[in-house]
């Protein structure tokens, strides 16, 4: 499904860039593929594998966008979720966005209807706040926000936090109602370019309620402070 | 050290060294060119000099070869096999011939900028004419009825970038108020080895991709330690709610530029000859795509004599800005048998062009340093502060009024500016709410910094304005764009969606701007002269290009004396997809 993805990406820049090579095109089709993180987390129960990207293809108001984030453990995919979304600009730093998201792993396969905001609030802060509604009455609700400070012109440190809402208890995805997880991240990115960061960090998973009740049952963590090694590239 | 690089074979150099020489030789191309600068030089004793066509006929050829200004050998866009272009000299009152082979794969077409001509000669594709086709000659073919140091470049595509850009000097029929013993031209450029329309998307995917000159944590602790947490925080809330960097001088920086003096790098730079007592007269052009340039040549004192190839009342400076497009001729008198700098940095301070002026080629001069990096301050957000310290983030606190910068700069109070409803919405962040005239500003980065340094107040035509009727009517445009987005409009509104600007043939029009962004605009009308208003209207000086300054406001006077359509845009190449309207004289 990625994989897909990304190759339909790949064949819009090919198309995009010869556009562009004959005139003067003010708002041409671009592509942009982002992936936030790329990394390695030296987690309790074990190393894991965790990717967070999205891209999109479009115009300066209107963009289709991708997003896709997932962990994997053991070789075993733990996590996946992608989502499929319409974009347009409606204030001078906010998009709205719509679409459907789609939760591949832990299975059984939960598919939500996404409606959103992402943008860069007042003090720089990058800001995605979005809302699900799923099949049999499910809701769910998301807020990320992320910070960069400039240490040097290269050297960048991101906080970054993330909290995940449901409105009802999904036993066999391991969801409870209310507040389920909440991640803090601080990561330090060197840009040896601006497409192509390393980055070191540490991350902060804790799970609340009715989630951390059935991680429990499993014997997974629900407080875990796990270091982190990875890649931030775009292009 | 340059005589040994430039007499040294070059087959004898150690690595480094060879990379040396490299950068100095840029501005050679690797084919078509028989002779490399490199020999040239050796041989003449004369640096690489423009080639000039003189006469009434001439053969132009649009070509596409490669060049080396980096160390990397790219593509570049090419008239008549050299960057820049030759110089066309022409004389006034004679009628010229100029037959322009495009050997391109793509459409191609050639500006003469500033020229007063028939609109079908005026060469801006799907205006002027519908460009030239690969393989095909254009012919263009137009009576020269001025004097002057003009310039011309392509008008499709992102060519200028590439290379395709050269100067015209134009003798005048009468003898020439400027006396000068030799002239020279220098053309101010930028050169990058990325794909130009690369660089558009980077900037659409990342506004400041090309600033390295960011506010860091290290600005915060010292600014901190200066003025206190609350002070700090109350000078940057307005920076913080509006989202918007203080630092962002030019959207495409000496990061993936090379600065080029007449087709050379800073490495070697472009060198003129003179003879102690002469009076040279430099004929500056800045054929840059993105790039403002601060132009100063250390210890000698420069009089400029014409403004965008218009003789003016000659004014005695020691820096002049050059925007985008303008041309500004001076005369200087070296004094001394020794060699000057002619040093040109660049509006942010990430690169500068480089030239030596000298009696001798063994000999060179120092390059300064460059000047601090300019911030940007409450006058470049239209917030009408008194302009002088603004600079350096002299700014009172929180006695600034920043509430009306908050999330809705709404309605003009009290200024009488009026914003138009379509600049409202995603594609629009910023609007001045009270922008002042900047007529005796030399700009941001040049304020109080102890040199003279020319405005344009100083700008006095040396003959009578010839039309003195008072404007009939007055068309307001308010420069417009989402810098993060990197969108560009004017009055809200780009090209593509824009109705034509129409003039009435014969009126006087008042064309009247507001900058609404952070950005200098250099606004270039074709056809007609920009009578731009200093004040005495008496002495108006003629310009083809006005750089409206950031959160400023200026004016200008049109007569439409030219029917057709024509150009209007801002000049830098990444705004004018946007900024641009045409304009329709009947």
């Amino acid at each position: 499904m990625k994989k897909r993805a990304l190759f339909a990406l790949g064949g819009f820049i090919a198309s995009t860039t010869a556009a562009l090579a004959g005139g003067m095109i003010d708002d041409p089709l671009l592509s942009f593929v982002k992936v936030d993180q790329f990394e390695l987390r030296d987690a309790e129960g074990g190393n894991s594998f965790v990717w967070d990207a999205q891209g999109w293809v479009g115009y300066d108001l209107k963009k289709l966008w991708i997003k896709t984030e997932g962990e994997r453990v053991g070789g075993e995919t733990e996590e996946a979720e992608v989502q499929f979304l319409y974009s347009r600009s409606f204030a001078r730093y906010w998009d709205v966005q719509a679409g459907w998201r789609r939760d591949i792993r832990p299975e059984p396969n939960r598919d939500w209807a996404v409606l959103g905001v992402q943008g860069l609030a007042p003090y720089f802060f990058e800001v995605d706040a979005a809302l699900f509604v799923g099949t049999d009455g499910r809701t769910a609700a998301r807020l990320e926000a992320e910070y960069e400070f400039l240490i040097t012109q290269r050297l960048i440190l991101t906080p970054d936090i993330e909290f995940n809402l449901y409105g009802k208890d999904d036993p066999l995805t391991g969801v409870g109602s209310g507040l389920s997880d909440m991640e803090l991240g601080l990561r330090l990115r060197y840009e040896i370019r601006r497409e192509f960061a390393p980055y070191v960090g540490v991350n902060w998973i804790r799970k609340f309620g009715g989630t951390a009740d059935f991680a429990r049952v499993v014997g997974a963590s629900t407080n875990d402070v796990q270091w982190v090694a990875g890649l931030r590239a775009w292009f | 050290m340059t005589t040994k690089i430039f007499s040294a074979d070059g087959q004898a150099l150690s690595l480094p060294r060879r990379r040396f020489v490299q950068g100095l030789a840029a501005g050679g191309l690797l084919t078509g060119l028989g002779i490399s600068p490199l020999s040239s030089r050796a041989e003449s004793g004369v640096g690489p000099q423009p080639q000039v066509l003189r006469g009434r006929s001439f053969d132009l050829t649009i070509g596409s070869q490669q060049v080396n200004f980096t160390g990397h050998p790219r593509p570049a866009t090419t008239i008549n096999d050299s960057i820049p272009g030759p110089i066309l000299r022409w004389r006034e009152g004679e009628r010229v011939s100029l037959r322009v082979t495009n050997n391109l794969a793509h459409d191609s077409s050639i500006h003469w900028h500033g020229m007063i001509l028939p609109t079908h000669m005026d060469g801006v594709p799907g205006i002027s004419f519908d460009g030239i086709r690969p393989g095909e000659t254009f012919t263009y073919e137009f009576d020269v009825n001025q004097n002057g140091t003009y310039w011309y470049h392509s008008h499709s595509g992102f060519q200028e970038q590439t290379g395709m850009y050269g100067a015209i000097i134009i003798d005048p029929k009468q003898s020439d108020p400027v006396s000068y013993d030799r002239d020279y031209v220098v053309v101010l450029s930028d050169w990058s080895d990325e794909d130009p329309s690369r660089i558009y998307a980077k900037l659409k995917k990342m506004s400041d991709y090309y600033n390295f000159n960011e506010r860091t944590g290290m600005d915060l602790l010292r600014d901190i330690r200066d003025k206190g947490v609350s002070r700090t925080f109350s000078e940057r809330k307005m920076w913080n709610t509006m989202r918007m960097s203080d630092r962002d001088l030019s959207d495409v920086t000496g990061y993936t530029y090379t600065y080029l003096m007449n087709g050379q790098t800073p490495a070697g730079g472009w060198a003129g000859l003179f003879k102690r007592g002469e009076k040279i007269r430099l004929r500056f052009v800045n054929g840059s795509a993105m790039t403002f340039f601060d132009v100063r040549i250390p210890e000698l004192k420069m009089t400029v004599v014409a403004a965008d190839g218009q003789n003016i009342e000659p004014v005695t400076v020691d820096e002049f800005r050059i925007g985008v497009a303008e041309t500004y001729d001076v005369v200087v008198e070296p004094k001394d048998d020794r060699a000057y700098t002619i040093f040109a940095q660049t509006i942010d301070r990430t690169g500068h062009a480089r030239g030596t002026l000298t009696p001798d080629m063994s000999l060179t001069a120092p390059v300064p340093e460059y000047d601090p990096a300019p911030i940007l301050g409450h006058g470049e957000m239209g917030m009408g502060m008194g302009m002088a310290g603004m600079d350096h983030g002299m700014h009172s606190g929180g006695k600034s009024k920043p509430m009306a910068m908050d999330h809705s700069m709404h309605g003009g109070s009290g200024s009488g500016i009026v914003h138009v409803a379509t600049e409202y919405g995603p594609h629009v962040d910023m609007r001045a709410e009270n922008p002042q005239l900047h007529l005796d500003d030399p700009g941001i980065g040049l304020r109080n910094n102890g040199r003279r340094v020319l405005s344009y107040a100083d700008l006095r035509n040396l003959y009578p304005t010839p039309d003195v009727r008072e404007p009939g009517r007055e068309i307001k445009l308010h420069l417009t764009g989402n810098m993060s987005r990197y969108m560009w409009s004017i009055n809200g509104v780009k090209f593509a969606d824009a109705d034509p600007i129409q003039l009435k043939f014969g009126e006087r029009v008042r064309f009247s701007f507001v900058n609404d962004t952070m950005m200098n605009h250099p606004m270039h009308l074709h056809g007609m002269w920009s009578d731009l208003e200093t004040g005495d209207n008496k002495r108006i000086p003629r310009k083809h290009v006005v750089i409206v300054q950031p959160g400023s406001k200026i004016s200008y006077l049109v007569t439409a004396d030219a029917k057709g359509g024509w150009a209007f845009h801002c000049h830098l190449l990444y705004h004018m997809l946007g900024m641009f309207r045409k304009v329709v004289v009947s």
